[in-house]
Parts: C-alpha cells; sequence; structure tokens
C-alpha cells in the first residue's frame, strides 16, 4: 500500500463527488444530500486508512506519502504533495469536519433543487482544496490551491449567506486576494533566490537559502501578510467577523475551523521553515501582534450582541494563542500551538453548529433575542455548555491542553507577553459564561397561546454579579434577573434531533476525548514541530516533552 | 554609419513562402471585395463569411506547416519571419477566426446581428429604415477584417520603419471603419469611428515623425542598423535619437492603449459594434506588442538606457489609471476597456524586462488574454434587453439566476481576468512578473509590486460583477439572444482554453520558450 498516491486520492473523490452532485438531474436532485455525505464519509475512510497505513511517526524524513510529479517545468512548478505530523492532523480535522458539516448543513436550502446540488457541490468542493493546500510540497502548489479555494468559499457566502452576504463575500474575497497578490511577488522573488530550474519551487529546494539581509526579510513581509489576513490577526482580521455572521454556519466552520488554519500552517511551514532568520528578526512584532489579537478578540466578543460574531471574535483571540505559540519557538509552545489548530477547529465548529441550531429554531442572530432555553432545550443547552467550555479552555476539555502548552511554553521566552495573554483566558471565560447565561438562563419561553403566559418560575438561577453598576445600558441591565421577562414564542422548542444529535456528538467526543488522551494527536505533532525548530535554529532549553512543560526555566533572552 | 545606396536596382529575395499567411489573407479580401461588387445581395453574407473563414484557415495552414527553411529575413530585410513573428501571426489567425464567427452570427436574423444595414445612411434616417426594411447589411465589413488582419500579421514581422508603419495602417484603417458599423446606438458609434480616426491619424503623424528623426540618428530605416548605431554612431546626431525612440514608441503604445496614449480606448470599445470590439481588443492589443517587442528588443536594445524609465513610468500611469478607473465603469463595455488598459500595463511589465523570458512572458499574456477577451465581449454581445444590447451594469443583475452558463462562463473570464490561480490569467501573470522580477532591476521589483496592487483593485470590479450576476435578484428584462450557436461556440472555445492554460499551460509556454528568439538579419 506505499505507493498508493494517497493524497492525490483523497482531493481527486471528494472532487469527483461534487462534479457528480452538480451534475445530478435535477429530478432526482433529492439524492443530492446523501450522495455528498456519503462522499465525505468515503474520503474520511481513505485519509483514515492512509494515515494508518502509510504514515509513520518519528521518520526521517520530513515528508511522507510523497509525491511528485513535473506539472508547468518551464516555470519551475511541480505537482508535489507529502504531509508531515501538522499537516496530516490537519488534514484529518478536515476530513472529519467536513461530514458532521454537510450533516449539519442538511436543511440550510429549503427550497431544494438546482440551489441546493448547487449548495452541497460547492460545500464537497471545497475538501480537495483543504487537502491539496495542507499537502502542497511545493510553494506554488500552495499558493495555486491557497488562491483558488477562495472562490468556493465566495460563493457560498454570497450566493447562500444571510442578510449583508454580498458585502460580506466581496470583502472576504478582497481581503484575502490582497494577501494572497502580494505573496505571489514573495512567491516568485523566492523562486529566483534559490536554486530555479524546472523543480525549482520544491519546498526541499527552497529551504536553508541563506538569503539574508533585507531580502529575506521583504519576503518574510510577503509571505506573512498573506497568512495574517487569512488567520487573522489584528489589525487585519476585520473580513471574518462579517463573513462568519453572514455565511451558513456550516459554511462558517469549515471557513474559521479550517481555512484559516492555512494561515496558521503557512507560518509555521513557509515563513519560518524558508526565513529562519527573518523570522527571528520578526518575533517582536508578531508576539505583539498577537497579544493584541487575544486581548482585542476577546474584549470586542464580550460586546457582541451577534452570537455569530461573538464566535468569530473568540477565534481572533485563539489565533492569537497560535500564533504566539508558533513564535515563540519552544518545542512546548510550538506544539501546544499546533495541538490548538487541532482542538480549535473542532471546538469553534461545535460553537457554529449548535449557534446554528439555536438559530434555526428562533431566526435570529441576536443573543437578546433568546432567553431561558435551558428548560425548553436541555439537550441544546448541555451541548452548547460543553463547546463553550471547551472555548473557554477548561480543563478536561481538549483545549485547555494546548492553551496551557502554548501559555507555559511561551512563558519561558516572553514572561512579559505571556502576562498579558493570559487575561484572555479570563475574558474567555466571561464572553462564553455571559452568552450562555442570557441564551440559556432566566424565565423559560412562553408561547404565546397561553393566556396569562406561563407561571413566573422562580429565578433559581445565579444572580449576576458581572454588572452592578451602570443601569444606563439596557442591554448589560437586562442581565439582572428582575427585569428579565419571559420570551414569547409563537411555536413550541424542539430539543435536538437525532441529525442534530449526529452532528453535535463525535465534536463533543473528541473535545473529550482529546482532552483527556492528547498524547496520540502530539505524538504526531512533536517530530514536526523539532525539525521546523532545528530549522528556524531556536535553541530549547527546556525539556521536549510536553507533558513536563510546567518545570520550564531559563530562556536565551 | 553611412547608408549605403545601391549603385543599381537590385531585385531582392522575396520569399513567397514565408510571406503566405499574409498573401492568402490579401488574396481573400481582395476576393471579398469582388464577392461584394458582383454577387447578389441575398447570397452575400454567406459568401463572404465562407470566403473569410477560409482564408484565415488556409492562412493558418500555411503557417504551420511553413518549413524551418523558410523562416529568416526576407524582402531585403524589411520583414523577418522568426519565433515571435509565427508564434503572433498564428495566435492573430486564430483570434480572427474567432472574432470573425461571433461577427457572423446572425442571432437569428438574416443578416449579421451587430453590423448596420448601411454605414452610410444617417442615424434614424428613412435610408436606413428603408435599408433595414430591405433586409441589406455591411457585408464589406468580412474583408475589411481580412484586411486589418493581413496588416497586423506584418506588423509584429516588420524588420524596418516603413514596413511597420505601413503595416499600422494597413491595420488601423479597416478599423476605423468597422468601429462605425454598429446596428444600434448608431450616433455613438459613429463618434467612435470618428475619434478613433482622428487620434489614430495623430498617433500615425507621431511615428511616422519619429521615424524620420531616427533615420537622421542612424542613416538607415531598419531595426539592425538603428542599434549597431548605438556602437558605430560618432555622437553627431545624438540628440535626434530620444526624441525619435519617443515619437516612434507614442505611435505604439498609442495602438496598444497605455496611459496616456489610452483615451480612446473607452470611447470606441463601447461604440464599435461589441464583436469588432472583442476583435479590436484581442487582436489589436496583441499585434502592436508583437511590434513593440521586435522594435524594443532588436532596434532599441542596444539604446535602452536612454528611455528605459520613461516605459517604466508609462507602465506603472498604465496599471494604475486602467486599474482604478475601472472602478468607476457603469458600462460594461468601459469597464472591460479600462480593464484592457491595466492588461496592457501588465505585459508592459514584462515587456521591459529585457530578457528572452520577457518575450516568453509577454506571447503568453498575449495570447492567454486575447482568447479570453473575445469570448467576453461574444458574451456581452448576447446579453440583452428588449432586443437592445445591456451594457449598463445594472442590467446584468440576477443573470446568473436566468442563465446560468452564460452567467458562469462570464465569472470564469472574468476571474481569469483577475488572475486566479487554475485560469488562464494567473500563469500569464506569472509569465510576466517572473522575468520582470529576475532581470528587470529595482524598478522591476517596483512595477510588479505596482502590477499585484492593481490586480486586487481589477479584482474588485471583476468580483462585483460576479456579485451582480450572481448575488443579486434580477430586476429587468435581461435575457440572453437565441439561436447563437456560432457565438456560444466561440465562448466554449474561449472558456475551454482560459481553463486549459490555467491547469496545463506547459505546451504553450514550450511553444513560446522555443519562438521567443529574434531573427535580426
Amino acid at each position: 500500500m506505499d505507493n498508493m498516491p494517497w493524497l492525490t486520492l483523497l482531493m481527486v473523490v471528494p472532487l469527483a463527488g461534487s462534479i457528480a452532485v452538480a451534475a445530478l438531474p435535477s429530478r432526482s436532485s433529492a439524492l443530492a444530500r446523501p450522495v455528498a455525505l456519503g462522499v465525505a464519509l468515503l474520503t474520511l475512510v481513505i485519509g483514515v486508512v492512509a494515515a494508518a497505513t502509510s504514515f509513520t511517526r518519528g521518520s526521517d524524513q520530513q515528508f511522507q506519502m510523497v509525491e511528485q510529479h513535473e506539472w508547468i517545468p518551464q516555470l519551475g512548478v511541480s505537482y508535489s504533495l507529502g504531509v508531515d505530523g501538522i499537516a496530516l492532523s490537519l488534514i484529518l480535522m478536515a476530513l472529519v469536519l467536513m461530514p458532521i458539516c454537510l450533516l449539519a448543513a442538511w436543511d440550510d436550502v429549503p427550497e431544494g433543487g438546482g440551489r441546493e446540488k448547487g449548495y452541497f457541490a460547492l460545500l464537497l468542493l471545497l475538501l480537495p482544496f483543504m487537502v491539496g493546500v495542507f499537502a502542497a510540497t511545493d510553494v506554488f502548489l500552495f499558493y495555486v490551491f491557497f488562491e483558488a479555494m477562495l472562490i468556493p468559499v465566495y460563493f457560498l457566502i454570497g450566493m447562500y449567506g444571510g442578510e449583508r452576504r454580498q458585502a460580506a463575500a466581496v470583502k472576504f474575497l478582497l481581503f484575502s486576494l490582497a494577501g494572497g497578490l502580494i505573496m505571489l511577488v514573495g512567491v516568485i522573488a523566492l523562486y529566483l533566490q534559490g536554486p530555479g530550474g524546472s523543480d525549482g519551487f520544491l519546498l526541499e529546494r527552497l529551504t536553508g537559502l541563506d538569503i539574508g539581509g533585507s531580502t529575506e526579510r521583504w519576503l518574510f513581509v510577503a509571505f506573512f501578510i498573506a497568512f495574517a489576513i487569512k488567520a487573522p490577526m489584528w489589525p487585519v482580521h476585520t473580513w471574518l467577523p462579517d463573513a462568519a455572521t453572514a455565511a451558513r454556519p456550516a459554511v462558517a466552520t469549515l471557513l474559521v475551523g479550517v481555512l484559516d488554519k492555512v494561515g496558521t500552517f503557512g507560518m509555521i511551514r513557509f515563513c519560518l521553515q524558508l526565513f529562519p532568520e527573518a523570522s527571528r528578526w520578526a518575533t517582536p512584532v508578531v508576539i505583539t501582534l498577537a497579544v493584541i489579537s487575544v486581548l482585542y478578540g476577546a474584549i470586542l466578543a464580550i460586546g457582541q450582541r451577534d452570537m455569530m460574531r461573538l464566535i468569530a471574535f473568540t477565534s481572533i483571540s485563539h489565533f492569537g494563542f497560535i500564533v504566539m505559540g508558533i513564535f515563540a519557538f519552544t518545542s512546548v509552545s510550538q506544539a501546544g500551538s499546533n495541538l490548538y489548530m487541532v482542538n480549535h477547529g473542532f471546538a469553534t465548529a461545535a460553537l457554529f453548529l449548535i449557534a446554528g441550531m439555536l438559530v434555526a429554531r428562533r431566526g435570529s442572530k441576536r443573543i437578546d433575542d433568546y432567553g431561558g432555553w435551558q428548560r425548553a432545550t436541555p439537550v441544546l443547552a448541555g451541548s452548547f455548555l460543553v463547546a463553550g467550555l471547551a472555548t473557554l479552555s477548561l480543563p478536561g476539555l481538549s483545549t485547555f491542553v494546548s492553551e496551557f502548552l502554548v501559555i507555559a511554553g511561551t512563558w519561558s521566552r516572553y514572561p512579559v507577553a505571556t502576562a498579558f495573554a493570559v487575561w484572555g483566558v479570563v475574558l474567555a471565560a466571561i464572553y462564553i459564561l455571559l452568552m450562555y447565561k442570557r441564551i440559556f438562563t432566566g424565565p423559560p419561553p412562553i408561547l404565546e397561546t397561553d393566556e396569562g403566559g406561563g407561571p413566573a418560575l422562580s429565578s433559581d438561577m445565579e444572580s449576576s454579579v458581572m454588572v452592578s453598576s451602570d443601569t444606563d445600558r439596557d442591554y448589560l441591565s437586562a442581565d439582572l434577573d428582575e427585569e428579565r421577562r419571559p420570551l414569547r414564542l409563537t411555536a413550541p422548542l424542539r430539543d435536538l434531533g437525532l441529525r442534530e444529535k449526529l452532528v453535535v456528538a463525535p465534536i463533543l467526543a473528541i473535545l473529550i476525548g482529546l482532552g483527556f488522551f492528547p498524547q496520540p494527536v502530539l505524538e504526531t505533532l512533536n517530530p514536526a514541530v523539532e525539525r521546523t525548530l532545528q530549522i528556524v535554529g531556536a535553541t530549547d532549553t527546556t525539556p521536549s516533552v510536553p507533558a513536563d512543560a510546567g518545570s520550564t526555566s531559563g530562556s536565551d533572552h | 554609419m553611412p547608408p549605403t545606396v545601391p549603385a543599381a536596382f537590385e531585385a531582392v529575395d522575396i520569399s513567397y513562402w514565408a510571406l503566405s499567411p499574409m498573401i492568402v489573407l490579401l488574396v481573400g479580401a481582395f476576393v471579398g471585395v469582388l464577392v461584394e461588387a458582383f454577387a447578389p445581395r441575398g447570397t452575400r453574407h454567406l459568401t463572404q463569411v465562407v470566403v473569410a473563414v477560409g482564408s484565415i484557415v488556409i492562412s493558418l495552414a500555411a503557417l504551420v506547416f511553413m518549413t524551418a527553411d523558410e523562416v529568416g529575413v526576407t524582402v531585403g530585410g524589411t520583414i523577418a519571419v522568426d519565433g515571435p513573428t509565427r508564434f503572433m501571426q498564428g495566435t492573430l489567425l486564430v483570434f480572427g477566426l474567432l472574432s470573425l464567427l461571433v461577427m457572423a452570427d446572425r442571432l437569428g436574423g438574416d443578416t449579421a446581428d451587430a453590423l448596420t444595414p448601411m454605414g452610410a445612411a444617417s442615424p434614424g434616417s428613412e435610408l436606413e429604415a428603408q435599408a433595414a426594411r430591405k433586409g441589406w447589411s455591411t457585408t464589406e465589413a468580412f474583408p475589411l477584417a481580412l484586411f486589418a488582419l493581413a496588416g497586423m500579421l506584418l506588423f509584429p514581422a516588420s524588420n524596418d520603419l516603413l514596413t511597420m508603419f505601413v503595416a499600422l495602417e494597413l491595420l488601423s484603417l479597416p478599423l476605423y471603419l468597422m468601429s462605425g458599423l454598429a446596428r444600434r446606438r448608431r450616433l455613438l458609434s459613429q463618434e467612435a469611428a470618428l475619434k478613433y480616426f482622428l487620434l489614430g491619424a495623430f498617433s500615425s503623424g507621431f511615428f511616422l515623425f519619429g521615424a524620420a528623426l531616427l533615420y537622421g540618428y542612424a542613416g538607415s530605416i531598419g531595426l539592425p542598423e538603428i542599434a549597431a548605431a548605438a556602437t558605430t554612431s560618432t555622437g553627431e546626431f545624438e540628440g535626434l535619437l530620444l526624441p525619435g525612440v519617443v515619437m516612434v514608441l507614442v505611435g505604439l503604445l498609442f495602438k496598444v492603449g497605455a496611459v496616456p496614449f489610452h483615451s480612446w480606448t473607452p470611447d470606441v470599445y463601447q461604440g464599435a459594434p461589441t464583436p469588432v470590439t472583442g476583435f479590436m481588443a484581442a487582436c489589436t492589443k496583441a499585434a502592436a506588442f508583437g511590434a513593440l517587442l521586435r522594435l524594443a528588443y532588436v532596434g532599441l536594445e542596444t539604446t535602452r538606457w536612454e528611455w528605459h524609465m520613461g516605459v517604466v513610468v508609462i507602465a506603472a500611469l498604465t496599471m494604475v489609471i486602467g486599474s482604478v478607473l475601472s472602478v468607476t465603469q457603469t458600462d460594461i463595455k468601459r469597464l472591460l476597456a479600462y480593464s484592457a488598459i491595466a492588461h496592457a500595463g501588465f505585459v508592459l511589465v514584462a515587456l521591459i524586462s529585457f530578457d528572452r523570458s520577457g518575450v516568453v512572458g509577454v506571447l503568453f499574456y498575449v495570447t492567454a488574454y486575447g482568447i479570453s477577451t473575445i469570448a467576453a465581449f461574444a458574451i456581452v454581445n448576447l446579453v440583452r434587453e428588449r432586443d437592445a444590447e445591456a451594457t449598463h451594469l445594472s442590467q446584468w443583475a440576477g443573470l446568473g439566476r436566468k442563465h446560468p452558463w452564460l452567467a458562469g462562463s462570464f465569472a470564469l473570464l472574468m476571474l481569469a481576468f483577475a488572475g486566479i490561480p487554475l485560469t488562464s490569467g494567473f500563469t500569464a501573470k506569472v509569465a510576466a512578473f517572473m522575468p520582470a522580477l529576475e532581470h528587470g532591476g529595482r524598478s522591476g521589483v517596483v512595477l510588479v509590486v505596482i502590477a499585484v496592487l492593481m490586480s486586487a483593485i481589477t479584482a474588485f470590479v471583476y468580483v462585483r460583477l460576479i456579485v451582480l450576476m450572481f448575488f443579486t435578484e434580477p430586476t429587468g428584462e435581461v435575457t440572453a439572444a437565441t439561436p447563437a450557436t456560432l457565438s456560444l461556440t466561440v465562448i466554449a472555445v474561449g472558456v475551454l482554453v482560459t481553463i486549459a492554460l490555467g491547469v496545463f499551460p506547459g505546451p504553450l509556454l514550450d511553444l513560446a520558450e522555443q519562438s521567443s528568439v529574434f531573427i535580426t538579419r
């Protein structure tokens, strides 16, 4: 099985599936959803088999499952794929999320017909790009995937999104395109710095070039801007809240959970590996921006009334942590960042998808349109709570491990920055718990048909400690329990149905599972992390086993 | 260098095989003129189309089957049939064939849909109405197109300034006429023709005057001799060089639509019949860049330090003005005109890198852009509202809902213009920017940075079109003209080539690479 072109297969299968879904005759367009789901599951199975049979942890090669063919030899471009531990984990995360998102998107296009076909074909079309962008080991090929995948996302937001979808789609595309085009200059210039020739864009030919000086710094900047926009970091994050709000929850999940990881992944794979000297040079600025992202995202999340925007801002905060860990250059922080990328994918997916279920019931994204839902929809509330706790990194859930590793790893080198960033954790508790409280606690909603309203329930919830003064702000004052009125609804609320349970269950299982047993993933990630650090040439005084990360001491600053 | 005056007239060697593609086109054009004079009206449309398409196909065959022996300089050094020439000629013939098919499309009527029944009648007059009733048509557009195409084939092949001038006039004069033949919005069309003619004549004057000054400098109008004069010059006439170069360049840059010689482009693109606009946008640009390549790489390469910076500034201006002004356009044809200006700037970036790879970049870019442009204008030609061409952007709203395939094709072409990977536009941009970064020095890097920033701006314009077509509810009664077999064929070819050149550009890049060496004498 060693000679199977696994990675190509992982792209061809969903691509063929996407074309098949799009080409379904209109009388059998009802098949679009099952076919798409089947293809996504098949791809997942192939991915798991590939990882189980053809990937060895701790191999001495940087990349495994390697495929390499000439593509455009005149321009030095090869079709070259391969994965290390980081790429493999991210690909598997994408493969797992795709069927879940398809299931969550089941009723997104109620009118059915051609529009539904198009929606599921586009969703499925994301898969080949997601695999390709993480698996490309040719800089040009990476760029092609990086840019080309904007188009399906653009159409998914622009054609199927909610309010203000057009503006959001255009904003998303222009930000990404502008960053990408700047990177294109860097990509070409990098090739010209390298040995050239018909395979001059291969990563292995461009690694260790020792360009040095201002050239390397300019190249680094060209790549970094593109990745910072993608990630997204403050101050180029503004497209994300709009896009995440306008997009369908499933699309937002894939956008934030998977596609944005390309930004942080690109920093590790390209910025660090290709421009080690410039990466060290830029570290102070990058760390500062990362800390700003952490705090800025968290503070703005607290103030959001739209739950999708709130989740988007939490992601900005979390991406700040990831970037901080990457540029701290310790094996602990980098392992943490990589694990964070995987965990954040699932945690955000849980939040977005469950929030999407709320929106599907109430028809509103505004948090103050909810209240007291815990009584009406206990399973939904419970799932949301777990997802939220995962976002605020509660011990026992997977994100805690990664966040702890990042903070512990960064502390040994940048204690001041870490001291600021840690507040992001505290703020996370505020925005998540406030959101939970506003949506799920309080008097349960009553049906409009009930004359005179339901019996006023004694308020058995905790009293609000967050807001003690400042009563002139009505939004916050609504948190004071005595002013909360029960929500009036025209139809009874359903709790999670079978399909929705099937969406939520695997994600929560993974969040809890990886919370207690992160070791398999960490063992996959660690060799790749070590190699990256070797290339950057960062001396790592901390023990390289992340489990002992708490005992870090000393730094070279 | 003293001019060598032959003692007696010597008949020059003429390789008719090397000239055969042009000769075939000219013969075809004359046959077309005869058809116009003698064939009954009812059969003219079909006869003209068959003659025109047949000549182009034969011409293409002659070009393809031309043996390597015929390659070289002929007609006493005035025409060079070398790699770039043959590549450009092949490209031009393919473009010409595709545009002619669009031009010939009747869209269900009796005559070519885009062309007026009678060019000489004043707009809205009784005469015009009569001509329309009788089913007349300006079928002379087809031989005119063949004449123009012959001139375009000669343009990149001309190895001295006078031949270049003859080619310039041969390609321009028919185009001036054809711009004025639109069936709808006659006044706008005639205005466009007049503007194009006046400005074109003005720029021809510049070219001729510059050629005279360069003759004074070098003692010859031959491009290789002008290049040689840089090394042998005594410095006596040095003062003639720069004004001469500038004026000659003005003449050519006018044709490619570079800023500040671009002002005709939007008006003419808007006024001309849409298929003719496609023809001009693709072919004129290709031919003019072919000539510009030869002028720059053969004739003026040795003196490039004198004028290089000027063209750098022009390239930057062209990109910036073309992109920025395209944002404000509300008419689809004007929008595409400004985008054509911006693209001319991108090609200039490759052109002034002065390396073989720069030639490859120009050749590839012009080919990729031209095919997409012809298909794009063919689509514009089909979009109608109450039988009038729907060129205002607001009329395009919701086109994707009603005609998903047509709108989808247009969206793909727009993405190619924007330079999205896996389309030809992206490969072309890479092929064009790479030589500029590698050989262009600091100015090359600056130009490429400007180019990508401007690409982002133009991307906004194209993306807005997609928003309009797909994300907006339809407002008017926009439809696609039917039956449009010929146009749809051309559109399909354009779309397929656009994808093919994005996914497998290798063969064409190879061909361009093999064709990138100039033969000078």
